[in-house]
């Protein structure tokens, strides 16, 4: 005796918010209902093991045909086929499109290419995220970025509404598809001690300051520029060469010194290790910036901050209150110096290394 | 005389790709209807087309336009080969031709194709112009309104119900044409879908006309099904009942909704009504001899020899513990003679007069379940009808020779042809207005037909519930004039009145226990009722009722033709006692005594029968407490044995106390007690109480006679128990200790859940307006050879309670919450498998209002929707609660008043005066106004929090137009209407304001890629979700918001996995609504006064 079939439709297409989980987790249906099991559902309405199983088996199927429909989120709102409320919408594209942390930070600025998605077998069994579970979340980088790749406008904005994301996952999709679009090297071993987040959050200064976009409607006629939240501006990073006078020019450099020494002296007790280091870290931040035209130097701009300013500062203890401090006054002090007439490029690359550093500067 | 079809084709939507090198698709449409087509441009490389057609006009006749579906075809256009259809939609023009319906048809269609299911969706927009058409000899019926609905429809009032009408069309199913063998399977799913409908558009006009003939307006209680008769065609009938109705003005129909929940009556049934099925065929029991034999096999071949005539075992319910009992028919003879006689002479003038009234008609059956108060006086009990045919026998000429598409009535064809399917169900109608006579009854309710075809043998099955009606709603614009009538009308309260006996004491067709109304005390009551109908409104009931289901399976052996016919003809009768008698047990250990809404489903497989009687088991106020079921072996002496009964049947008393805890029966003391030490002065009491007339003396007296003679009677037989009229179960052999196994291992619903498979729960009155509607199907595959019937019943039953389980599981997150309208059924598919199909809506409740009194037990209908009123002024809300609690007072007041005037002014419920009857009612009205005005501002701050959930019961908004909707979503994309679907008549918290017209759908999936599509589970779940989702997109298209009465009549499902195909065919059918939320009615009209609501409350009650 077998069960040949078994199916359950309701009207209103029934769901369960840990089943959905479990499946997006990429369970199995028989590891589901073992999970469930063990979570105490056979407590529940005098269920059995057999229940249990239909209501797994019934759950996946629905979630399956649902999935095709998950891929464009807008088209869930106006399908036909299965009625779901507003809510349970929300939930459904919101919970498909989120990601593991541990998984994004493997394919973080990688491209989201075939290759990418051969070795995802090893990024499983790496973090420990099913495999299933991994194709789903890559396959959503990729579904984003392609959609979005061909579109105008600002990114952020553009992904919540062609996925319906909430804004804190539009925003983290937004620093997806940067980092993929500019290959930020993010793997390296000195690199691993950051999280999604820490990236994300720098993804979200540079978008918002260094790309075409962020100039800021005001200065386009009309601001639909394809990637323009997307690509670098190229303009500034030209201009950011400029700012190689501040170490290139010996007067500038000891004036900058000074003017920042003065401002710290007996506000902190790294002010020796700051003095000391004044000008490698000064020429370590102003070179990254000259550099920035190449290709190759974007993809390395976090390692090179890493490597080039919060590791000389990490091996001289320098607290985060320290560091924040340092930066204030070396970046404040720059508009003092009469001789640089740079001070909107300076602005712009600074206000975008402090945030950055500041994210980054812990263990 | 014509009618103008217009038809614009906007836009598509979604569409699949069709050119793979551009993945994009040159769509075009095709409309057609009849033989005219017209054709849209292509609209190039798109997904999303906008083809924004012009108007196309088809000029047809108004028979075309009740028989032909409006036909669009989605194609891609190929320059270089024949154009791909992408899918159809097949639209149903009738909801046009009514007046009172829809005016426009306007809104996206699921793209449906019977390979693919649902590629895309198109928008459509299809109006009709007609012309009055005055010809009396037309073959139309427009304007005729159908209604599914099995009860009168909301909002509108019935002057007169003119009864039966049935009608069938016979075709050859395309499918087994030669052509098949050649064409694709695309083509003939499609040829067959386009015939089902014609049929069914032309089954329809028929009805119509019908129904026009008999001088009415509607079709009330429509039932359609098709029989898949294989080789010897495709059979499509209906069934329906007559109607005037009337259209109530809107301000009347406020409390309609209120319906099945009445306030229960606590003590209130005053009449005793008989039990409620009976064995015809008592005189012929042996009484001696073991437990009898219900059923007398009947070769009903009476007249013309049917084509198989052995295979007639006409069956019938029986009764019961009477004949369990091994009592003779003399004891409730016995005890019935004397009450017999004083109400004779007014039951038989009553019966004259009805008869009358009814013999005009061939069958007096009517399709309804539920009724107007005052309609169904008594209730007689189950009739039912089974025959076995064979449909090899049958052979039309007509049909042999063509093999054109041209529609074939057989009724005309066959005028000379005595073997015709008419025939068939005329024998069997026949039968049952022949049960019904038995019975005293003059009419069968809640009266349904049904087949079970496998192979060539065809089982035809009618049942019902004999009844008798009163005269008033039968006669033309009697109404008005019904003062004559009311003379010979009993003074029965309606909460007991259904219950009284319809038949003679003297000359009872079967036996039967009577005893005195437990309400009334003036009639008498049969000790068990079963019905097929809905529990009337106005019942006093105890406690809660629940599910009850009596499941059976019996092998049978491989046969062909007329062998096979006789061996299952030959096992009916014992499945259908088999069936009653675990209803009876199984009713019994709930502590109940009446089952409502019973349905018995027998269905043919090679190698099996399958039995499954569904029913909801009540306790009736009126009705004698049941007494316990009693265990008794066969040898007493024994004494291991005798430790094993008394197991038993503590375990069995257990049980009983549990459930009547569970469903609350707690029937009120004084009657629970022995009658033979109580009854007297009971009586006087209540009977003074009410300040009716007191008893004469003699009738007293024969009361206590009567009741300490059947008590003495059955002491005497029943020696071992103390109680009553205990029910003896007798262990004699193993098949016993399986059933009293079976029968304990029911599970009752867990905590928080009940189950009917009535409209609504008794005892639950205020329902929230959260809805779950489902189907849910499930097939079994005994790989077992060698199951013995046992083995089988066990499996059956297990995957019965299973389903219930999952159910409840399933929907945990509603609790509370109740499972009302049930509906499972089997089918043996093939060999070795079993399939049952259930469709049941899921309804909240409010569970802190159970304990509330009785006068404050509707409150909560009208505050169901309290969290939704949230978004009205406070004015508002107290306004509307003065409105809205007209209907509760209303019915709260009718035990009461009932009790009061009735019977003294007997039951005038034509005449305004005597329905609001006094003022002291109208007080009451307005106490109950404040009171409820006050608790719902209580509830006001209580309902804030759930406010976030009931965001998800998108419910309706006032005007109920899809545009209002649209607003009201959080997706500004949306354009989906949200529509919500129930196999009942009404949305809880919501009111009907229109119907739009039937919906009657049929549908082909066919795969050839089974697998792929997830197995036979993922191809039917698709198959169903998509089913819905078109119902849903008609409804929408109609202006609707929610499909009532919803059914799925057929799902027949055809796999072959190691061919990868699987073929599936599904027929849907409901009532199109628009419905609006109480509390937006209510701020509506809060500005009526309340002599206005008052008067409007009357109209109601007619």
């Amino acid at each position: 005796m077998s069960v040949e079939l078994d199916v359950f439709v309701g009207n209103t297409t029934i769901m369960d918010e840990e089943v959905y989980q479990l499946w997006l987790d990429g369970y199995t249906v028989i590891d589901a209902v073992k999970v469930r099991r063990e979570g105490g559902v056979l407590d529940e309405c005098e269920a059995n093991a057999d229940v249990v199983l239909s209501d797994t088996m019934d759950q996946y199927r629905t979630f399956q045909m649902c999935e095709r429909l998950l891929h464009s989120p807008p088209k869930l709102a106006n399908q036909l086929l299965f009625q779901i409320t507003p809510h349970r919408q929300t939930i459904l594209i919101e919970r498909y499109y989120a990601f593991d942390d541990a998984f994004v930070r493997e394919v973080l600025g990688k491209k989201l290419s075939k290759g990418t998605k051969k070795d995802l077998d090893d990024i499983s069994a790496k973090t420990t995220v099913t495999l299933k579970s991994c194709r789903r979340q890559f396959d959503n980088f990729k579904r984003v970025f392609k959609v979005v790749e061909e579109l105008k406008g600002p990114l952020v904005e553009n992904i919540r509404h062609h996925f319906l994301l909430s804004d804190k996952l539009a925003k983290d999709y937004a620093a997806i598809v940067f980092f993929a679009n500019n290959r930020f090297e993010t793997g390296k071993r000195k690199l691993q001690y950051l999280t999604f987040q820490d990236f994300a959050i720098c993804a979200g200064q540079l978008i918002n300051n260094w790309t075409v976009g962020a100039v800021g409607p005001d200065s386009f006629v009309d601001n639909m520029v394809e990637d323009m939240d997307v690509d670098l501006d190229k303009e500034f990073l030209q201009e950011l060469k400029e700012l190689k006078i501040l170490i290139t020019d010996k007067d500038l450099l000891d004036q900058h010194k000074s003017l920042v020494c003065t401002a710290l002296r007996g506000k902190t007790k790294a002010f020796n290790e700051m003095e000391a280091n004044f000008k490698n870290l000064s020429r370590g931040l102003v070179n990254i910036a000259a550099k920035l035209t190449n290709t190759k130097d974007v993809r390395d701009f976090f390692i090179d901050l890493v490597e080039k300013f919060i590791e000389p500062c990490r091996s001289d203890r320098w607290t985060a209150a320290d560091m924040k401090l340092y930066l204030t006054h070396y970046t404040n002090s720059v508009h003092i110096l009469d001789t640089f007439k740079h001070q909107v490029v300076w602005d712009r690359y600074m206000g975008v290394i402090k945030s950055c550093i500041f994210k980054m500067y812990h263990d | 005389m014509p009618g103008k079809l217009k038809a614009k084709i906007v836009a598509g939507r979604h569409l699949p790709v069709m050119d793979r090198a551009s993945d994009l698709t040159d769509a075009f449409v095709e409309v057609k209807f009849g033989n005219t087509t017209f054709k849209t441009d292509v609209y190039p490389k798109s997904l999303n087309p906008q083809w924004n057609s012009e108007w196309f006009k088809f000029e047809v006749d108004d028979e075309d336009l009740q028989d032909e579906p409006l036909q669009i075809t989605v194609l891609d256009h190929d320059t270089y080969s024949a154009n791909d259809a992408i899918g159809k939609v097949y639209i149903d023009i009738d909801p046009l031709l009514c007046t009172e319906a829809a005016s426009i048809i306007s809104g996206w269609f699921p793209i449906y194709d019977t390979i693919h299911g649902i590629r895309g969706e198109i928008n459509v927009l299809v109006k009709v112009e007609l012309f009055n058409d005055l010809n009396r000899f037309r073959q139309s019926s427009c304007g005729v309104k159908f209604f599914c609905t099995t009860s009168i429809p909301r909002g509108y009032r019935a002057a007169t119900v003119h009864g039966f009408l049935e009608e069938l069309v016979v075709n050859e199913d395309p499918e087994y044409q030669w052509i098949d063998r050649i064409r694709t399977p695309r083509a003939s799913n499609e040829a067959r879908q386009r015939l089902i409908s014609l049929m069914s558009g032309e089954l329809q006009r028929k009805i119509g006309l019908k129904v026009l003939e008999m001088g009415g307006n509607a079709v009330v209680g429509y039932l359609q099904c098709f029989d898949l008769e294989g080789e010897s065609g495709l059979v499509v009938r209906a069934i329906g009942t007559a109607c005037s109705l009337e259209k109530l003005s809107s301000g009347s129909i406020l409390n309609t909704h209120t319906h099945p929940n009445t306030a229960p009556a606590s003590n209130a049934c005053n009449s005793p009504s008989k039990d409620g099925k009976e064995p015809v065929f008592g005189e012929d029991l042996p009484s001696s001899s073991g437990p009898p034999t219900p059923f007398r096999a009947l070769p009903t071949s009476s007249s013309p020899p049917p084509p198989f005539s052995p295979s007639k075992p006409c069956s019938r319910q029986s009764s019961s513990s009477d004949t369990d009992l091994s009592l003779t028919p003399k004891t409730g003879m016995g005890s019935g003679g004397s009450a017999g006689k004083e109400a004779g002479p007014l039951k038989t003038l009553l019966r004259q007069q009805t008869q009358t009234a009814l013999e005009q008609r061939e069958f007096p059956f009517f399709t309804l379940t539920s009724f107007p108060p005052a309609f169904l006086l008594h209730v007689g009990g189950v009739v039912n009808a089974r025959s076995v045919k064979l449909l090899d026998r049958i052979h039309n000429p007509a049909l042999g020779n063509t093999r054109s598409y041209k529609l074939l009535d057989w009724n005309s064809v066959t005028a000379d042809e005595p073997e015709t399917r008419d025939a068939w169900w005329e024998e069997i109608r026949q039968e049952i207005k022949s049960h019904a006579k038995a019975l005293g009854c003059h009419a069968v309710v809640g009266y349904s037909e049904s087949t079970s075809i496998c192979e060539e043998v065809c089982i035809l099955s009618a049942s019902g519930t004999a009844a008798i009606l009163n005269p008033r709603y039968m006669r033309e614009g009697c109404l008005d004039i019904g003062s004559t009538d009311h003379r010979f009308e009993e003074p029965s309260p309606p909460t007991c009145g259904f219950c009284h006996i319809p038949y003679d004491e003297l000359n009872m067709p079967f036996p039967a226990q009577l005893t005195y109304c437990y309400h009334c005390r003036r009639q008498k009551v049969p000790d068990v009722l079963f019905t097929t109908i809905d529990l009337p409104a106005e019942a006093a009931v105890t406690g809660k009722g629940c599910l009850i289901q009596a499941r059976l399976c019996r092998l049978k052996k491989k046969a062909q033709g007329e062998v096979n016919a006789t061996a299952i003809s030959n096992l009916l009768p014992f499945m259908e006692y088999e069936l009653h008698t675990q209803l009876m047990n199984k009713l019994k250990l709930r502590s109940m005594n009446a089952l409502f809404g019973l349905r018995i489903q027998i269905s043919v497989g090679e190698n099996m029968l399958l039995g499954l009687a569904s029913a909801t088991g009540v306790y009736l106020t009126a009705l004698p407490a049941p007494g316990g079921i009693q265990i008794a072996g066969k040898t007493p002496g024994d004494p291991s044995n005798e430790q094993h009964l008394l197991t038993i049947q503590k375990r069995i008393n257990e049980a009983t106390a549990k459930n009547k805890e569970l469903y609350q029966i707690n029937p009120p003391k004084l009657f629970a007690l022995d009658p033979e030490v109580f009854c007297g002065t009971n009586m006087e009491l209540t009977e003074e109480g009410v300040g009716s007339p007191i008893p004469e003396p003699r009738q007293r007296s024969r009361l206590f006679r009567s009741h300490s003679e059947s008590s003495d009677e059955i002491s005497e037989l029943d020696l071992s128990h103390g109680k009553k009229d205990a029910f003896v179960l007798e262990i004699d052999d193993t098949d016993a200790v399986e059933d009293i196994h079976s029968l304990l291992t029911d599970a009752n619903p867990p905590r928080g859940f009940y189950s009917c498979n009535t409209e609504t729960m008794p005892g639950i009155y205020n329902w929230t307006s959260g809805i779950q509607m489902f189907t849910s199907v499930r097939i079994l595959r005994l790989n077992n050879t060698n199951l013995t019937n046992q083995g089988l019943n066990k499996i059956f039953t297990d995957l019965c309670e299973n389903l219930l389980k999952s159910f409840y599981f399933k929907l945990r997150s509603m609790i509370p919450c109740c499972l009302c309208h049930l509906n499972f059924t089997v089918a043996v598919p093939e060999e070795e498998l079993i399939q049952v199909a259930v469709t049941a809506v899921a309804m909240t409740f409010d569970k802190d209002q159970t304990q509330e009194k009785l006068a404050e037990k509707l409150i909560p209908k009208g505050g169901s929707d309290t969290d939704e009123q949230l978004q009205f002024p406070m004015e508002l809300c107290a306004d509307s609660s003065t409105i809205n609690s007209q209907p509760s007072s209303k019915i709260s007041g009718v035990p009461e008043s009932t009790n009061i005037s009735s019977r003294a002014a007997s039951v005038d419920y034509g005449s305004f005066a005597d329905r609001c009857s006094t003022w002291l009612e109208l007080l009451r009205l307005k106490a109950h106004t404040i009171r409820r005005g006050s608790v719902k501002t209580s509830r006001r701050t209580q309902s804030l929090a759930h406010s976030v959930s009931s965001l998800e019961h998108s419910s309706p908004l006032p005007d109920g137009r899809s545009r209002s909707l649209r607003s009201s979503r959080s997706f500004g994309g949306s354009t989906v209407t949200v529509v919500k679907m129930t196999p009942l008549s009404f949305l809880p918290g919501t009111r009907i304001i229109k119907y739009l017209g039937i919906i009657n759908m049929f549908f082909i999936r066919e795969t050839t890629s089974l697998r792929e599509e997830g197995g036979v589970s993922g191809f039917l779940h698709s198959f169903i979700a998509e089913v819905f989702a078109m119902v849903r997109a008609h409804v929408a298209a109609l202006g609707g918001n929610a499909v009532v009465s919803y059914s799925m009549q057929d799902c027949v499902l055809m796999e072959n996995p190691n061919k990868n195909q699987a073929q599936c065919l599904i027929n849907v059918s409901g009532d199109a609504v628009i419905c609006v939320r109480e509390s937006d009615q209510d701020s509506l009209a809060s500005t009526t006064t309340i002599g206005h609501s008052c008067s409007s409350t009357t109209d109601v009650t007619t």
